[in-house]
């Protein structure tokens, strides 16, 4: 049997082709370097991937944090993470790159979040956040009253 | 409340944060205006890895794409103004942005628009049947998963296999969703295969190539639909209706750049040259608005050019270069820019229409290279050096084509 599949080692994406014979390894081609043979050795054998999903959060400024594994985990594993994902539920704040899940499903993989979430709004002006700087989200949603009405009467009676 | 500068950046994407990134740089003052909340653009709801690879060497999700990005704006002296929709851009130039301020008429000098793509709906695809609710865009879907939370129903189908189809296959799979499979009208895959392998086949999701949804049933709530499989022409073949009882059909079937503001400007559609600047000189296009592109990273690299550009433009006032027009050739889909400066370097973005194996990618007869494996999915980018382009001074205009080998 001859299993086709591009390799994902690099944007370059060269289609390998392992020929298997007895559920072994007979050759591999297609590859262009030396990490396009260990890729297609584990996609064979075992093959891994980076898990990526979200987790819930309490009192934060999104209802989620999205999460992935640090490294790639084994593609068997991943049902089996996502119902520890699913279990878990994290209090905001919650920074960019903290581990969640050390260690998780005893991969060596490190359950990480991808972005940041701030306690809810109202609550947080005087923490620094990229994503919310200057976006309301930190900002009470009174903060200007009447002004947009006012101005909105002014410009438009001004042309 | 009236503001002045001299580039305005509109969309606060991957784009558009490199673009307002690189004008800032440039020295020029800039604003960057984002209509949603916070800036990220689409980035923000990809929490999928695959970003990232080009630019900064690992591999990232789209937020953290995003947050390293907005890191770089935030060293520049950009102004973002988040929560502002263009309502109307005028010659002047001026734009008249709705914020949470009020309105705002922004002076600019030069316009670097990177306003995104839309997804194409569901009413254009003419599919018969009834209209109940549970049926998604794609990036829909993905937005309530990702970003609210919320799942959309209890068993799905996707129409297209485009990325963002494949990608949300997996997304619903991995949430408890269970996913029937994934409709494609082509003899071929729409997205990139390392999506087919990874979204698809990693969980015994079928690919249905050659079949389309042929018939929507249920009031109220998605009761099913009926896929059929498709001759040459696209039309449905007799006898090959398959019915799946579902409650939710997510559709990947094409983006269309948002350039609605802009029409009055460009009545024959926007066409730009290797400068990024439209044929009204002070508008400058990057990102998805353009055309639709593969790679954030590809994203972010031109839209840092654009925003060099328009800076320059905006400090200067060049008289707007004279330019070879390029004109699509046999197995040419998709090609961008749509003239070149002879005697610049230009980056060519190329795609072809069906899959070609081995091919000689040419322009006119300053430039050939082949190449393996061409993809519809994979757009092709092509380095012309000045030597080449210089070239072209002579041609009233010059043919890019593919050559099957």
């Amino acid at each position: 049997m001859i299993r086709e599949f591009p390799c994902v080692s690099c944007p370059l994406g060269c289609l390998l082709r392992v020929k298997l014979g007895d559920g072994k390894i007979e050759w591999i081609e297609g590859n262009r370097c030396a990490r396009g043979e260990a890729y297609a050795r584990e996609e064979i054998t075992d093959p891994k991937r980076v898990l990526a999903t979200s987790v819930k959060v309490l009192g934060g400024d999104y209802p989620l944090v999205s999460v992935r594994t640090d490294q790639p985990i084994p593609k068997r594993l991943i049902p089996e993470i996502m119902e520890v994902v699913r279990k878990l539920c994290v209090e905001a704040p919650v920074e960019i790159g903290q581990v969640l899940v050390s260690n998780v499903a005893g991969t060596g993989a490190n359950l990480i979040a991808t972005r940041r979430v701030l306690p809810q709004a109202g609550k947080t002006e005087d923490l620094p956040n990229a994503f919310s700087r200057s976006t309301g989200r930190d900002r009470p949603q009174d903060l200007y009253p009447l002004a947009k009405e006012e101005s909105l009467d002014e410009k438009d009676a001004g042309g | 409340m009236k503001v002045s500068v001299d580039v305005a950046v509109v969309g606060g994407g991957a784009a558009g944060m490199a673009a307002a990134k690189a004008a800032a740089e440039a020295g020029a003052k800039t604003l960057l205006l984002e209509r949603e909340e916070r800036l990220g653009g689409v980035l923000d709801q990809c929490i999928h890895p695959g970003f990232g690879l080009h630019r900064y060497r690992e591999e990232l999700t789209g937020p953290e794409f995003a947050f390293r990005l907005l890191s770089e704006l935030e060293r520049t002296k950009a102004e973002v103004v988040t929560g502002a929709t263009v309502l109307a851009v005028r010659p002047g130039p001026e734009l008249l942005v709705a914020s949470e301020k009020g309105l705002i008429k922004v002076q600019a000098r030069a316009l670097v628009w990177a306003a995104g793509a839309r997804e194409r709906p569901f009413g254009p695809l003419l599919i018969p049947g009834t209209r109940p609710a549970g049926i998604f865009t794609a990036g829909l879907a993905q937005k309530l998963v990702n970003i609210h939370g919320l799942l959309p129903g209890k068993r799905a189908l996707i129409l297209g296999s485009g990325d963002i189809g494949l990608i949300m296959a997996r997304r619903l799979h991995l949430e408890g969703i269970e996913v029937v499979g994934v409709a494609e009208i082509k003899p071929f895959p729409g997205g990139l295969l390392r999506n087919v392998v990874q979204c698809l086949e990693d969980f015994g999701i079928p690919l249905f190539l050659r079949h389309t949804v042929a018939k929507i049933h249920g009031h109220k709530r998605l009761s099913g639909v009926t896929i059929m499989e498709v001759d040459e022409q696209g039309q449905p073949i007799p006898d090959t209706e398959k019915f799946f009882a579902l409650d939710t059909l997510v559709l990947s079937v094409g983006l269309i750049p948002e350039v609605r503001p802009l029409e009055p400007f460009f009545p024959q559609g926007v066409m730009v040259n290797n400068l990024f600047q439209s044929a009204v000189p002070w508008i400058f296009f990057a990102g998805n608005a353009l055309t639709v592109f593969d790679l954030v990273d590809t994203v972010a690299r031109i839209g840092e050019e654009a925003g060099r550009n328009a800076a320059r433009y905006a400090q200067e006032k060049p008289p707007k270069p004279k330019a070879v027009p390029l004109r699509k050739g046999q197995n040419v889909s998709v090609l961008v820019p749509h003239e070149v400066i002879p005697g610049e370097p230009a980056h060519l973005f190329l795609r072809v229409p069906r899959p070609l194996s081995r091919a000689t990618i040419r322009v006119a007869d300053v430039y050939a290279k082949n190449q393996v494996s061409l993809r519809p999915a994979e757009m092709v980018e092509i380095a012309l050096p000045p030597e080449a382009t210089a070239e072209l001074a002579q041609l009233p205009q010059a043919e890019v084509e593919v050559i099957p080998a």
